[in-house]
């Protein structure tokens, strides 16, 4: 069933926001700390596990696909509410410091990059609908 | 008529937002291969379609949520928010190979580091050059380059002023809108195309909006990637900003 791929990833994303909620608070920060990143820890091995115990169903993945295939829409609607006119309200200050670190920023990942090479994804099979390819998942 | 059909947009707010959000990805996809064959990819385009929609509706109601304000695409804030924005992104963790994401967990963790200290420096050689010399200021100002929210919980933790807070606020959202747009055209030269840069990226350029983002309009395999080390962005920037960096510059401010 589609809805327990759609549960799966709910219970995972709850269970990171309350953990990094949580160590937010151990650390005495006002701020979530890598709560998203605990939840998608947390579904990669949710994914292992049952792929292992062969609990994982197409429908159940298709629930997770879909809300993955979601995810520039999303951001698109992201971009449309943030402040732009605060940002470009900021002055030279504000303007000269956000370039300033992308720039410094962007040299690093140039650097390391070039330093430590990994290994380039392989190239996707059928590349022409990118929003539509991943929606049901392999 | 018209006052019939926006009452019925108004009250299906978020699924109008879908179909506004589709409408607007159609536009971008057939932009893209028309007017750049391709080049520019159509995430990226649609991005900055959403960011100037973001400034009309932010001048239209001088509200701060861009075209959420507008009552008839409220639907947006809530497509775009928080909450499903979070819950899309542990989504795309489906497709993360763990044995790629375990190989380059130290550089990511190194590069988490750096992506806080060396924005800071930045921001906080800026605000000195610009006549800041407190260092409540100079730090809040320094925390606002790391990401837009690490500005002003640091700035709310040492008592900074309102002015100030808003500038950094200003100085993150700034970073994060040139982070969406610069990643597909410098994607090639920061050897953006695996998923260890994937990760070093998220940690470096901070701001999950952003990487992700650029990510998506970049390769949307990446994403996750990034999207792992982005996320503890902000919490590593709110535990040193009003912490150690500060002390740092108290230190040497006096």
């Amino acid at each position: 069933m589609i809805i327990y791929g759609v549960a799966l990833l709910a219970i995972c994303t709850l269970a990171g926001v309350i953990m990094g909620d949580m160590l937010g608070v151990l650390l005495g920060v006002k701020s979530n700390v890598g709560g998203v990143g605990i939840a998608m820890i947390l579904l990669i091995f949710a994914k292992l596990w049952m792929h292992k115990r062969g609990g994982m169903t197409k429908d159940c993945e298709l629930g997770v696909g879909f809300w993955g295939a979601m995810y520039i829409p999303v951001v698109v609607a992201m971009a449309a509410q943030q402040n732009v006119v605060a940002a470009l309200h900021g002055g030279p200050v504000a303007v000269l410091a956000a370039i300033g670190s992308v720039v410094i920023c962007g040299c690093t990942i140039a650097l390391i990059s070039r330093i430590h090479k990994g290994e380039p994804l392989p190239d996707e099979p059928v590349d022409s609908v990118p929003i539509t390819a991943a929606a049901g998942g392999r | 008529m018209w006052n019939l059909m926006e009452a019925g947009l108004k009250h299906n707010d978020l699924v109008t937002a879908f179909a506004f959000v589709g409408v607007i990805m159609w536009i971008s996809v057939v932009l893209s291969k028309r007017l750049t064959f391709g080049r520019i990819h159509g995430s990226a385009i649609a991005i900055v379609i959403g960011l100037v929609l973001a400034w009309v509706g932010g001048t239209l109601t001088g509200g701060q949520k861009g075209l959420a304000d507008i009552s008839l695409f409220s639907g947006i804030g809530l497509m775009g928010g928080a909450m499903l924005r979070d819950f899309a992104i542990v989504a795309t963790a489906f497709e993360v190979q763990a044995t790629e994401a375990r190989k380059a967990g130290l550089i990511g963790a190194l590069a988490l580091l750096l992506g806080t200290v060396l924005p800071f420096i930045v921001g906080a050689c800026i605000a000195w050059a610009f006549g800041y010399r407190d260092a409540v200021s100079i730090t809040t100002i320094g925390a606002g380059a790391v990401t837009y929210i690490v500005g002003p919980v640091t700035g709310a933790a040492i008592g900074a002023s309102s002015d100030v807070v808003a500038l950094s606020i200003a100085t993150g959202l700034i970073k994060a809108i040139l982070v969406m747009v610069g990643t597909p055209m410098a994607a090639r030269w920061m050897g953006l195309d695996n998923p260890r840069s994937a990760m070093v990226f998220g940690g470096l350029a901070g701001t999950v909006s952003g990487v992700t983002a650029g990510l998506a309009a970049t390769d949307r395999r990446l994403v996750p990637y990034g999207a792992l080390t982005a996320t503890f962005h902000t919490g590593l920037g709110c535990l040193l900003g009003p912490s150690l960096l500060y002390f740092i510059v108290r230190g040497i401010v006096g």
